[in-house]
Parts: C-alpha cells; sequence; structure tokens
C-alpha cells in the first residue's frame, strides 16, 4: 500500500486473523500499524494484493456492498474521533442509527453499553467535556455497541496512563471473550509482553513476525464459537473474571 | 414539596448529525432568502402584467369600430346613425352607436391640435359594444351593413388583439425565465454550501462513512439541513415579498400597483409555495452534490 505516489507503507504483508482471537499489532512509529488498520476498515484500498473480509474480496465488493462490511468492524480511532457536538449517549447510538435501528430499540442497549464502560453518569455529557480515559472508553463503547465481528483499536492506550491502560485492555479481553475478534495497535512493548497474546509485528512495512493464530492462508475473520476458537491466554494478566473493574471515573 | 424530574432518557431525541454553523448558515440563510424575494416578486408582477393583459384582450375584444362611407346626397352623419341603428340589432352585439363628430375631433385633438380640425375629413365611426358571452364576428356585422346597403369598413381590432396577446405571453415566459434562473441560482448557491460544509464537517462525514453509512444516508443527512435551511429562508423572502406587494397595493389604490399592472388581494397568496420549491432545489442540490463527491472519495 502506498499514499499517493510515495514510497510504500507496507509491503508483502500476508496474515489471516482467526475468528475470536485477540492479536497485537506492534511496530515502531511509521511501522505502518495504522495503515494496515485503515485497509482492513476499508479507510483506504490496497493499491496492490489483496484483502478478503468476512469472506468477501474487498477489490471486487461493489460501493454498495462496502458500508455493510464496514458495519462489521468496529473501530477505536487512534485520536477517537468523537463527534464533539453530540453526547456521549448520541455518540455511541451512532452505528445504531446508521444501520437504521429505531431509537426505542436501542435506547436501554446504549446506556447499558455506557454503564459498563463506566460512564452511566455521563451520558449527557459532551465529548469535550470527558477526560482522556473517559473518551476512550467513549470511542470503546461505540465501536462495540453494534457487536462488530471484528474490533480494531488503534493505539488505545496511547493517551491514557499505565493503570487505565490495563483496564482498557482487560474490556478488550471481556470483548474477544463475548466473541469478537480482536486487533490492537500498539507500540507498548510493555503491555504487549506482559498480556501474553499473539503479536503480529511490522517492520518498515513489512510483517515480521506472527505468532499465535494469525495463520498465513486466507481465511474468514467471521467469529466462530468459543469452544471451536483459539483464545487468549487464559492466565494473562487482563483476565477479568466475571465483571470489570471500571468506576465512574474522574471528570 | 416534592418536584418530579422527568427522565432524560424518555424524552430523548437523536440529534442532529450536523453541528449547527450559525455564521456560515447565516449567510446562505440571507441569499436564499434575497432571491426567493426577488423570485416571489417576480412572480407577483407576471400575475399582474397578465392580469393586465386579460383585461386589455379582454376590452379589445368586447369592441368593435365601424367606418361608414355615406352615400351621395347623404351626410355622413345621417350615415352614421342608420349604421348604428343596423348594427344594433344584430345578434352578438350589446350597443351601437355613432360617434358624434365633436367627439371624433376631441379625440383627434390631442394629436393634431385646432388648426387643421377643420379642413380634415373626419371619419364617420360607430363604436359597437360586443356581447361577451357570444360576440357578433366582424362577418356578421359586415353581412348586417351590406343587406342595409350601408357601405363601410369593420374593424373587430384583431390585429391589436394578437399584438396585446403576444405581449402577455412573451411577459409570462419572461416570469418563467425569471423563475428558472433565480431557482438555478438557488441551486448553485446551496450546491457551493453544501461543498463547503462538506469540507467543513469532513471529520464528521469521515465518522459516518467509517461507521458504515451508505452514501444516501450521508446525502440524506446534508439534504435535510440545507432543505429545511431553504425552506426557513423561503418563508422569509416570500413573507417579505408579499409585505412589499401588499404596500403597493394599498398605496396603488384600487388598481394594485398601477392601472397598467393590476394585482388582486388574492394575487400576493401566489407566492406560498415558495418555501416548498425552495426547500425541493435545496435538497436536490445538496443531496446530488454530496453523492457527487463522496463518490470521489474512492
Amino acid at each position: 500500500m502506498r499514499y499517493g505516489r510515495s514510497p510504500e507503507v507496507l509491503k508483502d504483508v500476508a496474515f489471516t486473523l482467526a475468528p475470536g482471537s485477540f492479536h497485537f499489532l506492534t511496530g515502531a512509529s511509521g511501522a505502518g500499524k495504522s495503515s494496515l488498520l485503515k485497509l482492513i476498515y476499508l479507510a483506504h484500498r490496497p493499491s496492490r494484493g489483496r484483502i478478503e473480509l468476512f469472506g468477501h474480496d474487498v477489490e471486487s465488493a461493489s460501493r454498495n456492498d462496502l458500508p455493510f462490511l464496514r458495519r462489521r468492524v468496529g473501530v477505536v480511532f487512534q485520536e477517537f474521533r468523537l463527534l464533539d457536538h453530540l453526547s456521549a449517549f448520541d455518540n455511541v447510538a451512532l452505528p445504531l442509527r446508521i444501520a437504521g435501528a429505531k431509537p426505542d430499540e436501542y435506547r436501554d442497549d446504549v446506556a447499558e453499553l455506557l454503564t459498563w464502560v463506566g460512564l452511566g453518569q455521563r451520558l449527557w455529557a459532551m465529548p469535550p467535556t470527558l477526560s482522556g480515559g473517559e473518551k476512550q472508553r467513549l470511542a470503546i463503547a461505540r465501536a462495540v455497541v453494534n457487536r462488530p465481528d471484528l474490533l480494531l483499536a488503534d493505539e488505545p492506550t496511547g493517551n491514557v496512563d499505565h493503570e487505565m491502560a490495563l483496564r482498557i485492555l482487560r474490556l478488550f479481553v471481556e470483548l474477544n471473550r463475548l466473541g469478537t475478534t480482536v486487533l490492537i495497535a500498539s507500540h507498548d512493548q510493555d503491555l504487549v509482553r506482559r498480556s501474553g497474546m499473539p503479536v503480529l509485528h511490522l517492520y518498515d512495512g513489512k510483517l515480521t513476525r506472527h505468532s499465535g493464530e494469525a495463520r498465513a492462508e486466507p481465511r474468514s475473520t467471521r467469529p466462530a464459537p468459543r469452544d471451536e476458537t483459539p483464545q487468549a491466554d487464559e492466565q494473562s494478566e487482563f483476565d477479568l473474571g466475571d465483571e470489570n473493574d471500571f468506576g465512574e471515573d474522574e471528570a | 414539596m416534592s418536584v418530579a424530574t422527568e427522565d432524560p432518557m424518555a424524552r430523548w431525541k437523536p440529534a442532529p448529525l450536523l453541528p449547527r454553523d450559525e455564521e456560515r448558515e447565516f449567510s446562505l440563510h440571507f441569499v436564499v432568502a434575497v432571491l426567493c424575494f426577488l423570485a416571489c416578486l417576480a412572480a407577483v408582477a407576471a400575475i399582474g402584467a397578465d392580469r393586465a393583459a386579460s383585461g386589455w384582450a379582454r376590452d379589445i375584444r368586447g369592441e368593435a369600430t365601424v367606418q361608414v362611407r355615406p352615400k351621395l346626397g347623404e351626410t355622413g352623419s345621417t350615415a352614421a346613425a342608420r349604421a348604428a341603428e343596423t348594427l344594433a340589432g344584430v345578434k352578438g352585439v350589446t350597443e351601437a352607436a355613432a360617434l358624434e363628430k365633436e367627439k371624433a375631433e376631441e379625440l383627434l385633438k390631442p394629436w393634431l391640435g385646432d388648426a387643421v380640425l377643420d379642413d380634415l375629413p373626419i371619419p364617420h365611426l360607430v363604436t359597437v359594444r360586443l356581447d361577451p358571452k357570444a360576440p357578433a364576428t366582424a362577418a356578421d356585422l359586415h353581412r348586417a351593413l351590406s343587406a342595409a346597403g350601408i357601405d363601410g369598413d369593420v374593424d373587430d381590432h384583431a390585429r391589436w388583439l394578437r399584438d396585446v396577446e403576444r405581449a402577455a405571453g412573451l411577459v409570462r415566459w419572461i416570469a418563467f425565465g425569471v423563475f428558472v434562473v433565480v431557482a438555478a441560482a438557488a441551486g448553485a448557491v446551496v450546491a457551493f454550501a453544501t461543498r463547503a460544509g462538506m469540507a467543513a464537517q469532513k471529520d464528521v462525514v469521515e465518522v459516518l462513512h467509517l461507521s458504515g453509512a451508505r452514501d444516501e444516508f450521508i446525502a440524506r443527512v446534508f439534504q435535510t439541513r440545507f432543505g429545511r435551511l431553504a425552506f426557513e429562508a423561503g418563508a422569509v423572502g416570500a413573507l417579505a415579498a408579499i409585505v412589499v406587494a401588499l404596500a403597493l397595493k394599498l398605496l396603488g389604490g384600487q388598481n394594485g400597483f398601477t392601472p397598467a399592472l393590476p394585482l388582486s388581494w388574492w394575487d400576493v397568496t401566489a407566492v406560498s409555495p415558495c418555501p416548498l420549491i425552495a426547500a425541493t432545489v435545496a435538497a436536490l442540490a445538496a443531496r446530488l452534490t454530496t453523492l457527487r463527491l463522496l463518490r470521489g472519495w474512492e
């Protein structure tokens, strides 16, 4: 993949995410992590090569099909990309509105999800009034509200302290346990190592290492039943037990 | 005392997906309102012109003039009187009267003055009022004159009628042209504003796009915003035009703007579809612009 006439930022990257898997995508700044995620969430098209998403060849998918593929991918952007003129509640409800759901159908679900990520008291707050951690969790809530098959997160712990990073990662683990395939881009090697999760490592635009269930042959990322899919290390530091530990965060 | 507080969740409604841009929207509001005001004034003026042309045509169609040539030994006045009596009995004629010599001279005075009138052979005319429901034709009148042995020419003003009707048609086309030009200008302004709005709200559009919004969904967001804005601006423009038209009507008295441009009280209500037309044009312009820009993204 290349931007305009610039040199290729990703070269010969080939991997498959098993349904229900959990991976970290690591690499130094500029290694191509964000570009790879952009290719997966269909913000860009590859200048060469092929991407298959949920069994669909992205290149040959019609323009009308792409929105429906995008709805199956939840994205936590590095810079959150919250809509500042909408309340936390409206931000989280956005993917459901786009999918055509009626307010009465999702009103309670949105409130419940916001409570689950610890923002139950901040439903009507506007994003500019939220702390970094709250914004991060709000972005996560928006990414998962549509129960995506694949969750992508770009440096989700880049703007929060270590404690908040651990809490956010525990949340991702919990989502993964519910069947969502998770891919998290992070340059925090220490956090990745302590998680015990499989890693895809990018160096200078090339996939130099992959471990765990990331495989070379093409395969759909649609999640399979829990007992059929390889999972993250059950004894990892981010094991949540039965419930998350998000409290109401500081403003 | 207890105060019942309403649950915010119960009264929650999805918020508009585009943030308000007061400054940009005010400018667009103003421009569209001015365009609608001009279009409405043009429409009212066209209605007045059409009404005037219809009145002139009706007057012309309701009258005919007969120029009588007296026989040898007969005075012009006698011949004219005889022709008037004959024509008054024709079916489709309500009244026929010989134009007196003094009155004919009065009519010519503004053009020729006093000096030469005595030397001029003043034509002997009969003015004929026709039944507006079933008017007699020029041939009917000519036949009646011939039967009575009266020599004369019948002028049913058809030539003038054609000119007036041509002018009325021209006024209608001009009004339609003004409407098309103003609508196109409004559409162009809204298309430009949509383009600017999409550029200003690129982040919002991208989030919608990446969250799985179809182009139709995003286009609907913009078309709703600009359609509503144009509806409001159209209402303001139409209202201003109505106020101006009513003021001119009041100042102009019974005839409306002027006797040449009559206007009834009901004519001003003709601008009432303006907000709907403005909203339709704006929504269409915003929709097409958004779809075109979105298709250029990939």
